[in-house]
């Protein structure tokens, strides 16, 4: 199972390494990792998606709690939260199809952020179901280069009152 | 205010901590501390290798409770400590270790005894440091310390670049730590407390599993209450070895791999686990799926992360031991269990801890037996690893905590004679005697010097079986007797693959213990027959200072009982051949 952690760390140098450690010694694994500063210049925020059951998230949560330099760790349960994910896609254009991947484009609500003669390169974002569909959509078109920033995510605030 | 230079300021700092004593070894990124060391009086004990300091300062820190201090240089003096650090890591050991670092304008440039200390040392510290601005330096010390000392305490690493140690600043001492990150919970949930309480007042067949939890929380007067008031017999771990009192038929002995027969059929048999400061290791649990199938499992830990991270347990406290024993002793009802603890001696009677007692031969456990005996079980002593341990284990008899210093996680070789050494200088009036094999005792007897250089007397009982002792009993058992590359004294001509050893046929052994005792004015003797093993040891403990013991043990001897690696607690066997 996919579980998305938040993690509020002290901004210091070596952070990152501390929490990479941990992953890479404990021997749980990361899909993706998103680091930046919040709000607040000496705290940063990590946004970590580890795969695996109840008994390995239990694990990372409290391994990362117990890390001197983590403030606070949020596991985002159920429906309670949003996530989002950017993705940019160069995807093989020729002047034939270009009109059939705008049509997808747009009804993926993705935007084009470049175009050439053979390639156009697309944002998309959105929640990683809807994204692995749209990956799903282009592959037959050829896509050139992918990268993604990993997913964030955020508390919705009602649900946090409903609780 | 006048200021001060980095080196001064951090003696300040050790001197506002306390600290009487520091291990290590000067060199070239650290000569400004070393200036500043020169300059006070401060009691600084230079040891023969950095791996060493690391362990006498553990070793200090085990006898006495209060965080042990090393102080080595940058480079293959920081990387010479990363076993120390891991050693007093895995068994929850506080050390503050201060290195010292190329200069912040040289770092990553591969500069002559340059290395990554902090990301050397991270997987094996509880945190670690790395000072980039003297006017951090007194701050960053303090919080060193109090995340050595404080939850489950552990090694804290910190890297002074030597621009750092030779910076000036005003020089004020933090009267507390502020981290917002770090707060160790020692209440336990008054809730999970009720809880825990109810399941053991309703258990029929309760067993006590404490570890090294509670000697650090100095829990062993709850334990004791709670044992005696709820009829609740008690097993140990390695590193709680004289946490529980000796003398109560309550008293199960160590568990595990080996433990006691009947602390390891209790375990299986129990409804209720009462698990205290200790953390499943493997060589307690045997196989895990096994392990205490028919109890409920109560688990009382400082360590979030030790709750269900390798057997699932029902009712967790996360809190200190004594403040939750405290609360806990309260609700325990009084209560006496004939039937369990009737059970229980007849299994202590069925397979008691034993070796061949009547014969002229020279059993190890014997020698232990009677150090235990001579003592009265008041000395420290300390191990390094293997059989020699496991038998110190079970047949010394400490009176109180903090009297067996020992590797448990880690199990690392050459600890036993640094960590006595430290121990000594912390406990100055207490008789120290290592209890070491002869293969651990090679890996760091060159702290002798420091020994007879700094008159204490630390006295070494070399059990010697010219062999990793322990590497070949698992050959024997497991790899068909074959004995590879285990014998110490194997050379050049002797036959390759030799399984027959002898004291008569074999090589003589090098080094000769007495006279390499003797090279360092120290008195060596050597013990070949069992009726010499009393009055040897009557002489050592006589003496004032250092003494060597060499004892000519059984080479083929076994530690027994012996749960086989990865098995199952069940499957105990309690002797050869049946």
């Amino acid at each position: 199972m996919r579980h998305i952690v938040s993690v509020l760390v002290e901004n210091k140098f070596g952070v990152l390494a501390r929490i990479a450690t941990l992953f890479a010694a404990r021997g749980f694994n990361i899909n993706s990792l998103s680091v930046n500063e919040t709000n607040d210049p000496t705290i940063s925020q990590m946004t970590i998606v580890v795969k695996g059951d109840a008994s390995i998230l239990e694990q990372v949560t409290k391994q990362l709690n117990k890390l001197v330099d983590v403030i606070k760790v949020i596991n985002f349960k159920d429906k309670g939260y949003i996530e989002r994910e950017l993705v940019l896609i160069k995807i093989n254009t020729p002047r034939s199809l270009r009109e059939e991947i705008i049509k997808l484009v747009g009804l993926f609500n993705a935007r084009i952020i470049d175009m050439s003669l053979d390639y156009i390169t697309i944002e998309i974002t959105a929640e990683e179901d809807k994204i692995n569909t749209f990956i799903k959509m282009m592959l037959p078109y050829g896509i050139k280069d992918i990268c993604s920033t990993g997913i964030i995510a955020l508390n919705k605030e009602h649900a946090n009152k409903t609780k | 205010m006048e200021k001060k230079t980095g080196s001064q300021i951090l003696i300040e700092c050790l001197l506002k901590e306390n600290v009487e004593v520091v291990f290590g070894i000067p060199g070239g990124q650290a000569l400004p501390i070393f200036d500043a060391i020169y300059k006070s009086n401060f009691n600084f004990i230079l040891t023969r290798h950095e791996q060493a300091a690391s362990h006498m300062a553990d070793g200090y820190a085990r006898s006495t409770g209060k965080p042990g201090v090393c102080i080595v240089t940058s480079g293959p003096g920081a990387t010479n400590i990363v076993t120390g650090l891991a050693t007093a890591y895995m068994d929850s050991v506080p050390i503050i270790a201060i290195t010292g670092q190329v200069s912040t304008r040289v770092i990553g440039q591969d500069s002559f005894q340059e290395a990554d200390t902090i990301g050397i040392t991270r997987p094996v510290t509880k945190h670690n440091f790395l000072v980039k601005n003297v006017k951090d330096l007194a701050k960053t010390i303090k919080e060193a310390f109090y995340i050595a000392t404080t939850g489950k305490p552990g090694p804290v690493l910190v890297d002074i670049p030597i621009n750092i140690q030779k910076d000036t600043c005003s020089f004020v001492y933090p009267e507390k730590v502020h981290l917002r990150s770090y707060k160790p919970n020692c209440n336990g949930h008054p809730g999970q407390i009720k809880k825990a309480a109810e399941i053991i007042n309703s258990s029929t067949k309760p067993v006590l599993y404490i570890g090294a939890g509670v000697v650090i929380s100095k829990a062993e007067k709850e334990i004791l209450e709670l044992s005696k008031k709820s009829d609740i017999p008690v097993t140990n771990t390695l590193l709680a070895v004289g946490a529980y009192s000796n003398n109560t038929n309550l008293n199960l002995g160590m568990l595990g791999m080996h433990g006691t027969f009947c602390a390891n059929k209790a375990v299986q048999t129990a409804d209720v686990i009462i698990a205290v400061g200790a953390r499943f290791d493997d060589r307690c649990t045997g196989k895990v799926c096994d392990f205490a199938k028919n109890a409920k499992i109560i688990h009382i830990d400082i360590d979030p992360t030790a709750i269900s991270k390798i057997v699932n347990v029902d009712i967790p406290v996360v809190g200190d031991a004594k403040i939750v024993l405290k609360e806990m002793l309260s609700l325990i009802k009084t209560k006496k269990r004939k039937n369990w603890i009737k059970t229980i001696e007849l299994w202590q009677q069925e397979h008691p801890l034993t070796y061949e007692k009547n014969d002229n031969k020279l059993h190890p456990q014997y020698v232990i037996e009677k150090i235990s005996e001579l003592t009265k079980g008041e000395a420290i002593i300390t191990t390094e690893v293997g059989q020699h341990q496991m038998w110190a284990a079970q047949y010394y008899k400490p009176k109180k905590s903090r009297l067996f210093l020992s590797s448990g996680g880690l199990g690392t070789m050459g600890f036993g004679y640094p960590a006595a050494i430290g121990a000594k200088f912390g406990t100055i009036n207490k008789e120290v005697i290592v209890i070491a094999g002869d293969g651990s005792f090679q890996m760091n007897m060159q702290e002798m010097a420091v020994a007879v250089l700094n008159n204490i007397s630390v006295k070494v009982v070399i059990l010697n079986n010219q062999y990793l002792g322990n590497v070949r009993q698992w050959q024997e058992m497991f790899y068909n007797k074959r004995y590879s590359h285990c014998c110490l004294a194997k050379r050049k001509n002797c036959p390759e693959w030799c399984n027959k050893p002898s004291r008569s046929l074999c090589p003589v052994y090098v080094p000769d213990f007495v006279k390499w005792a003797n090279s360092y004015g120290v008195l060596g003797m050597r013990v070949t027959r069992k009726k010499d093993v009393k009055p040897a040891l009557i002489k050592m403990l006589k003496e004032k200072s250092s003494v060597v013991l060499d004892m000519w043990i059984e080479i083929e001897e076994n530690i027994f009982p012996m749960v086989p690696n990865g098995a199952s607690l069940d499957e105990i066997i309690t002797r050869m051949n049946g």
